[in-house]
């Protein structure tokens, strides 16, 4: 569970410093009338969405860190032979990167208000990202076809719920930017306009990080730190 | 002691709050139905709630027939036992308990509390209920499905749950309580984004965090930890579909079942219960902080004295509510581990017990020298003060190793976590439905039907996990179909496991008698007013009671106070609402 821990301390951190601007030691029952200081209860700037939306990252990141425990304390086992990493993962890597940086560049262009351009950067991400999911898919049927199946070792079995699980997220994503895209398929750009396209643009980002630390961990790079945590823990 | 500050009365600009863009329903069916209004999410939650949890009440009944006349009733054979020992434990934590507490009172309380007038999200929240009322509704098909529901304990740990010598384990049970906790777990995501966000974005202006009520820092921190630890349950979820269904050994060892050698091998059974406690340890304290925090509400009302400690207690909530995420092993203490981890989980839990104390001695310091009522929700406000008590204490005992060893898997237990787990929080629901029922509904709660209900309630839960400990200290073990004649029960223990079945019955029955003055009252009870408990907190102030849609008209409340100004020197009445800028006596307004 040590993966878990660290992410937990990681949003402790973020809880313990956003707790911090919060007046927790003020002493309300002498605070009587206007409360006139930052943080009397006025909202934060971050529009509500883009809070929910990291609220919300949060929980899926607890659900992967919790994967990747699961199989940081599965992993090396006697029974457990490794998966080999097809190279068409390198490609879909490569593609969610360029989707990543689309939706980044549609951004942009939605900040500076270029309702063309932005609908082509998101073209070209929803495009991209369907090129990874297509690719994850493929991956499945190498693996498959060269016999490492689901159920035959646990190490297969990970892989397979973990991506499958990853790439359920991008589909849900994938509703989301076409969503977003065909609401502002006339080309106008409003502040709802660049709040959407923020917002996916934002969980892009952060499923493109996980989408990293996982193909680490299946290319193996992440056994040394797995060593380690096992070596702390026994 | 309380400063009043001649600036109190300052005018405030009411407009700075923007008003949010709310949901306006159009038919019958979007008001009441597929309603995205957070009070009538909040009931639609709570009624489910309670009607799901009175299936595991008469499934109660149906284990105690049993434990206290083993043999009488051959309909109770030990599968059908173990599946209501599951179903029971199951739907009170997860279905009932969690679902009560944040999706009933979350929905309720918090857009009123904080001055809002619906959640962040509405349609989101829409969503979360009707993925909770499908999550139960798969739940519930498990006993009309081949095979019944799963028998293997709430924990259902691997291997057993899913082998064939367990009830369900091949069959359907297994399979719709893993797919039903999956739905719950997507379903309530989508109400905890809300119940975050809105605490965060969507107080009223002058609402500062340190002014919210403590039942709102409850509710909000459970939240959070919800959000953390439910994945947990998840993700231990899909990896036993998969180990169920495909095949794979996650959590599936070698196993040799009927002579015949399973395919999954390697599996670890230590990972399903780690998953699992990680998730199952916070969950009891997301059934516990929003009842504390409604306890202290509900305290200092009806003690019309302010809550002692008021930035002590949400320290505690939140470091209980922190701590409770590294203490899940204690679980786990005869799984087999690491002894220096034992030593590790028993340090942590016992240092749970200091901020849960301060708690404690804060209520009782509140009530020191207040202005008592005995009203229904005061009495199960300090009913919930003495069975938490209790159950902390036997707490103490099974979060030390030693102690616990020998005590794991008795009946100790079983009294130790319906004491704290169980009777404590299901005694502070049913001191906020007396509470808030006025609101709701604009009558009272019938008195004398209450007053019956809390005493039998009360002293009849005493009755049946009082022995309960006693039992356990025998060794006699849970999860037993029948004790049968085994040398160290002696004949009295029987004897006392039917006295605790007749009580349960009576308890039982006394909650039937809850729920018949609830529709009651509907129609019945005494017109409340908008304000029958004289309390500050601001879903007292709405202009209708019960609150319209939108709950506030057409202004915002704004917050000069916190939320436990009662009996103050030299003011007017005994409590001033939040929304108060002054004393409430306008020509002495300057005097203080």
């Amino acid at each position: 569970m040590s993966v878990m821990l660290i992410f937990l301390a990681g949003i402790a951190a973020i809880v313990i410093w956003w707790m911090g601007q919060q007046r927790l030691t003020s002493r309300p029952w002498l605070e009587v009338g206007h409360v006139g200081h930052p943080g009397g209860g006025e909202r934060s700037p971050i529009p509500t969405a883009r809070i929910g939306l990291y609220v919300f990252l949060a929980v899926v990141g607890a659900l992967f860190s919790l994967f990747v425990s699961a199989y940081m304390m599965r992993v090396g086992t006697p029974d457990w032979w490794s998966t080999p990493i097809p190279r068409l993962l390198w490609l879909n890597t490569a593609s969610l990167i360029v989707s990543s940086a689309a939706m980044q560049w549609a951004k942009a262009e939605a900040q500076r208000g270029h309702g063309a351009t932005m609908r082509t950067g998101l073209l070209a991400a929803l495009a991209t990202a369907i090129l990874f999911l297509t690719g994850q898919i493929f991956a499945w049927r190498e693996l498959t076809q060269a016999g490492y199946v689901l159920a035959d070792n646990p190490a297969n079995s990970f892989f397979y719920v973990i991506t499958g699980m990853h790439g359920l997220h991008i589909v849900g994503g994938l509703i989301a930017l076409g969503r977003t895209t065909t609401r502002t398929w006339n080309g106008v750009v409003t502040d709802r306009t660049r709040l959407s396209v923020g917002l996916c643009a934002t969980y892009w980002h952060f499923m493109l990080i996980v989408w990293l630390i996982l193909f680490a961990l299946f290319a193996g790079w992440a056994n040394d730190f797995a060593d380690l945590c096992r070596q702390l823990l026994t | 002691m309380v400063d009043i500050r001649s600036g109190a009365s300052e005018a405030i600009p009411l407009a700075e709050v923007e008003d949010v863009e709310l949901y306006h329903p159009k038919s019958w069916w979007t008001h009441y139905v597929f309603s995205q209004d957070a009070k009538i999410i909040a009931i639609q939650y709570s009624m489910t709630a309670i009607a799901i949890g009175m299936v595991a009440l008469v499934l109660s009944w149906l284990m105690r027939l049993q434990l206290g006349f083993p043999g009488y009733f051959d309909f109770i054979d030990a599968d059908h036992y173990y599946q209501f020992i599951t179903m029971h434990g199951m739907i009170m934590v997860i279905y009932l308990l969690t679902a009560l507490f944040l999706g009933g009172f979350g929905n309720y309380l918090i857009p009123l509390m904080i001055g809002a007038r619906d959640m962040v999200f509405p349609y989101a929240n829409m969503l979360s209920y009707w993925l909770y009322l499908l999550a139960v509704l798969v739940l519930v098909s498990g006993f009309f499905l081949p095979g019944g529901p799963t028998g293997a304990g709430w924990t259902l740990y691997p291997p057993q749950a899913i082998l064939s010598g367990t009830p369900g384990g091949q069959d359907w049970g297994i399979l719709v309580m893993l797919f039903s906790l999956i739905l719950f777990i997507i379903g309530f995501t989508m109400g905890g984004l809300n119940y975050v966000v809105t605490v965060l974005q969507a107080r009223a202006r002058g609402m500062t965090l340190m002014r919210m009520p403590l039942t709102i820092w409850g509710i909000f921190t459970a939240t959070v930890m919800a959000l953390l630890a439910f994945p947990a349950l998840f993700v231990a979820c899909v990896m036993m579909l998969f180990d169920r269904l495909l095949g794979t050994s996650f959590f599936m060892p070698a196993i040799v079942e009927m002579g015949q050698q399973l395919q999954q091998s390697g599996g670890s059974p230590i990972l399903f219960q780690h998953l699992f406690w990680f998730f199952g340890h916070p969950e009891v304290y997301i059934v516990a902080l929003p009842a504390f925090g409604i306890v202290s509400d509900l305290i200092s009302t009806h003690a019309r004295k302010n809550i002692f400690g008021y930035r002590m207690m949400v320290w505690a909530i939140v470091i209980i509510g922190a701590l409770s995420f590294v203490v899940w092993a204690h679980h786990m203490y005869v799984s087999g581990m690491n002894p220096k981890f034992g030593f590790f989980f028993a340090t942590t839990t016992l240092i749970i017990a200091v901020p849960t104390a301060i708690k404690v001695y804060n209520w009782v310091l509140t009530l020191w020298r207040g202005d008592i009522h005995l009203t229904l929700p005061m009495l199960f406000a300090l009913a919930f003060i003495v069975t938490f008590v209790n159950g902390g204490l036997t707490g103490l005992f099974l979060g030390n190793v030693v102690v616990d060893v020998p005590l794991s898997d008795t009946m100790f237990v079983v009294a130790h976590f319906h004491m704290v787990m169980g009777v404590a929080p299901i005694m502070v629901v049913f001191g906020a439905i007396y509470h808030w029922y006025p609101k709701i509904t604009g009558r009272m709660l019938n008195e004398a039907m209450g007053q019956i209900h809390f005493w039998v309630t009360f002293l009849g839960a005493y009755l049946i996990f009082f022995p309960m400990h006693y039992l356990g200290l025998l060794g006699i073990p849970r999860r037993y179909h029948e004790l049968g004649e085994t040398a160290f029960i002696p004949e009295s223990a029987h004897t006392l496991n039917m006295f605790i079945s007749v009580m349960a019955l009576i308890v039982g029955a006394a909650q039937i008698l809850f729920l018949f003055n609830l529709a009651w009252s509907l129609k019945r009870g005494k017109p409340s007013g908008g304000n029958p408990w004289r309390a500050t907190t601001l879903e007292w102030q709405t202009p209708q009671t019960p609150p319209a849609h939108g709950n506030w008209g057409n202004e915002l409340p704004v917050v000069y106070r916190w939320a436990y100004d009662y009996s103050v020197p030299g003011a007017a009445e005994d409590f001033i609402p939040q929304n108060q800028p002054g004393l409430g006596m306008p020509t002495r307004e300057h005097a203080s």
